[in-house]
Parts: C-alpha cells; sequence; structure tokens
C-alpha cells in the first residue's frame, strides 16, 4: 500500500484505549505472534496474553499489555478486542509480584477442578505481565 | 384548624424533606453523566465485536456443527429471565415498570406451559417479584453497580448464565432491562441472549461483506473455536452493556422523580405558609376584637 499505514485500534470492553495510524503492530497471537503491515490478508484470530508492540521509525514506539481477547485484520486496518490493557511502562512490578504468589497460592488450595482451572489460567496471564516487564522483545 | 404550632412543626418537616429530595436529585444528575459517558465509551466494543462475531457466524452457520450458544438446545421448554433492576428505591417508575412487564411475560409463559426461572440483578427487583414467583427465582445478586457500573460482574453473570445453559439448566435466555432514551424516557426492553439471534447476525454479515466486496477472513485457529470463545464473551458485553444502560436509566429516573417530589414540597410549602399566615391572623383579629369589645362593654 502506497501510504504505508495500518490502522490500528485497540477496545476494551470500557472505553476505546488507542486508535490512530501506525507502520506496523505485532500482535501476541495464540498460535504465535504475527506481524500487521499495511494489505495483510484479512483474518481474525485469538490472542493470548502478552504485548502488543506498536511500531513507528523502525522501532518499538509503544508496549501494550494485554491480557486476552481478539483481533481482527483487514488490508488496512486492525483491530483489537482486549479484555484488559495496560502500558507496559505503568504496570507496578511489586503488584505483579504480590499477585503471581496470591494466585500460585489459590492454585493450590483449590478445591475443585474448575476453580484450579480458573485459578491456572489467571497465573497464566500474571506470568505473562511479568515476562512483559522483564523481557523486552523488539529492542 | 391545625394550632400554629402544629403548622409551623409540618413547615419544618416539609422543608427537610425538601432539601433531601433536591440532594438527591442533584447527586442523581451528577452520576447521570457519568453513568451515559460509561454507556457511550462502551460502545466501540460492543459494535466492533458484533462486527467480528457476524463474520465469524455467518461462515459457521453455513456447515452443520455451530455450537449451541448459538443453534440453541433445539427445545424452548425453560426460560430464563435475568432482569436488571437497582438496588435502591426512590427511582419513580424505574422498578415497578420492569417488575410489570417481567411478571406480564412469566405468565403468559406459565400460561403456555413453559417453565419460568428468574435471575434477578438488583434487590428492588426481587423484592417486587418474590411474592408471587418466589418459587422460580433461582439466583439475586446484589451491588453489582457498586462502586459504579463495570465489566467485571458483567462478565461473572455472563460466565454463570453460560455454564449454567451448557448444564442444560435453562433453553433460552432473555434478559429484560431499561433501555436509556433520553433523561425523560427509559423504555423496557427485552433482549435474547441465548441462542444468539440469528437475524442480527445475518443482517450484519451481508453488511460487513458486500460493499467492501472483500475476501474471506482466514481464521486463526479455526472458526468453531474462535466463535467458541466469542460467544461466551459477547454475552458479557451484552451482558455489560445491559447493566450500563441500566443504570443511567436509574440515575435519570430518580432524577426525573425527585425534581418532582422537590416541586411537591415547595407547593406544599408555600399552602402551609399561607394557611399559617392566615391562621396568625386570624388569632390576632380575635384577640383585638376581644379587647376592644371588653373596653367597649366598661
Amino acid at each position: 500500500m502506497a501510504d504505508g499505514r495500518v490502522d490500528f485500534e485497540l477496545v476494551s470492553p470500557e472505553a476505546l484505549l488507542l486508535s490512530e495510524e501506525v507502520e506496523m503492530v505485532v500482535v501476541p497471537g495464540d498460535e504465535g505472534d504475527f506481524g500487521v503491515l499495511p494489505g495483510h490478508a484479512p483474518m481474525i484470530s485469538t490472542i493470548r496474553a502478552g504485548v502488543i508492540h506498536v511500531f513507528a521509525g523502525g522501532s518499538v514506539q509503544k508496549r501494550i499489555f494485554v491480557a486476552g481477547g481478539f483481533a481482527e485484520v483487514t488490508p488496512e486496518r486492525c483491530t483489537v478486542l482486549a479484555e484488559e490493557a495496560m502500558v507496559v511502562g505503568e504496570i507496578d512490578r511489586d503488584a505483579v509480584e504480590q499477585e503471581l504468589k496470591d494466585l500460585s497460592e489459590d492454585a493450590d488450595d483449590a478445591a475443585d477442578e474448575t476453580e484450579r482451572e480458573i485459578s491456572r489460567a489467571r497465573l497464566q496471564v500474571a506470568r505473562a505481565k511479568l515476562k512483559a516487564i522483564e523481557e523486552p522483545l523488539y529492542q | 384548624m391545625p394550632s400554629l404550632k402544629e403548622l409551623r412543626v409540618r413547615i419544618t418537616s416539609v422543608k427537610s424533606t425538601q432539601r433531601i429530595t433536591s440532594a438527591m436529585k442533584m447527586v442523581a444528575a451528577a452520576k447521570l453523566r457519568r453513568a451515559q459517558e460509561r454507556a457511550e465509551e462502551a460502545r466501540p466494543f460492543a459494535e466492533r465485536m458484533e462486527r467480528v462475531l457476524a463474520a465469524v457466524a455467518s461462515s459457521v452457520t453455513d456447515g452443520a456443527g455451530a455450537p449451541p450458544l448459538l443453534a440453541g438446545t433445539g427445545k424452548e421448554q425453560t426460560h430464563l429471565i435475568v432482569l436488571v433492576s437497582s438496588d435502591r428505591g426512590l427511582c419513580g417508575g424505574f422498578n415497578t415498570n420492569l417488575v410489570r412487564f417481567v411478571r406480564k411475560h412469566a405468565r403468559q409463559l406459565i400460561r403456555e406451559g413453559k417453565t419460568v426461572q428468574l435471575f434477578c440483578v438488583g434487590r428492588k427487583g426481587y423484592g417486587q417479584l418474590r411474592g408471587e414467583f418466589g418459587d422460580n427465582v433461582i439466583e439475586v445478586r446484589e451491588d453489582v453497580t457498586k462502586p459504579a457500573p463495570s465489566f467485571g460482574p458483567a462478565r461473572d453473570i455472563a460466565m454463570q448464565l453460560a455454564s449454567m445453559y451448557e448444564d442444560g439448566a435453562f433453553d433460552v435466555c432473555t434478559v429484560v432491562y431499561n433501555k436509556f432514551v433520553s433523561v425523560m424516557t427509559q423504555n423496557v426492553t427485552p433482549l435474547q441472549l441465548i441462542p444468539f439471534a440469528i437475524e442480527d447476525t445475518k443482517d450484519g454479515a451481508g453488511a460487513v461483506a458486500t460493499p467492501a466486496g472483500r475476501a474471506v477472513y482466514e481464521y486463526e485457529p479455526s472458526e468453531e473455536e474462535i466463535l467458541a470463545e466469542l460467544l461466551p464473551r459477547n454475552l458479557a458485553v451484552q451482558m455489560y452493556r445491559a447493566i450500563l444502560e441500566s443504570f443511567a436509566s436509574e440515575q435519570a429516573s430518580r432524577m426525573t422523580a425527585m425534581d418532582n417530589a422537590t416541586r411537591n414540597a415547595g407547593d406544599l410549602i408555600n399552602e402551609l405558609t399561607m394557611n399559617y399566615n392566615r391562621t396568625r391572623q386570624a388569632f390576632i383579629t380575635k384577640e383585638l376584637i376581644e379587647i376592644i369589645s371588653g373596653a367597649e362593654a366598661l
């Protein structure tokens, strides 16, 4: 595409968080990260807990953590429907570590299978969050 | 004729009532503004969700094997009605209108030989339905909008509904709530959650696919898996929307009701003050006449 930009939108149930034209976004899909450049084939994918990287000028401009959701990609736009989203720089490390500790205790205490599954899923989200702070990709 | 003292007491009491109602009106007005903003902020997500869901649903419904949340259980025996009412009273006809609708609907279903179950969100709706349908109420949720309506509780309700549906507890689920139209008007609106209303998706899919003439989406993982994740989430989003609309309606309804109450109290105060002054004047005149006629008698 000539102008070389993608309309990127990030929406959570509570608000439209981000809507801007970007060069490229890298989205953590359930089956692996995928980068969206202008002219991408239309697709719909689920998203795992991870970091969305927004690129401008050849380097990462924004890192946004999402706890899961969906991405809709068309040649001219990329829409991410996220359950929970926050800018990586604003994540409070101590709070995440505390959460991780609480959750692993919950997972141990879980009474039945469904409860254990729920806490395991939440534990995965918290781990991904910690990883987002510790190991930034695409420096 | 009430004595001067009695009138004075009544005037003071009406005045303090007026102070309370006017304060409640102000609070409701402030909350209404926030609630309206929230409802508007939630709209983009719901719209995009619908777009994605319509695209996926249209490609799956063509083939067999659509999940039950979309296709239904094939029966219509047990109906679950989720009513979204308020936790607090003093909001005019808000809860009464809602309950009237639900009662009519439930009676009709029972007459048709269906089983009716009720899921009450908000204390007031339950309070009014307990008398007639106490045995049908399966769950009551309170304080879902406390301190402010948020997505979390809506998701919890949706997850519970989905798991009940999987267990076969009901066949059709409808949520009934007050839809916010304007400050003066709120409409009681039923919305079928389960099975997902397919007419809408077909229209929506047509609108998305035709004008752009765009290639069909690729799905990662498969359509079925995406749909299996999307449908419960859509449930949560619809529930959240219903709660937001209902919350805005509640505030609007309370604001109008309290405005009326304040005005009525004002009228009452005027009337009582007039009465008070007249009585006081009558007493003075009576005393004067007594003194004058006493002096004349001498």
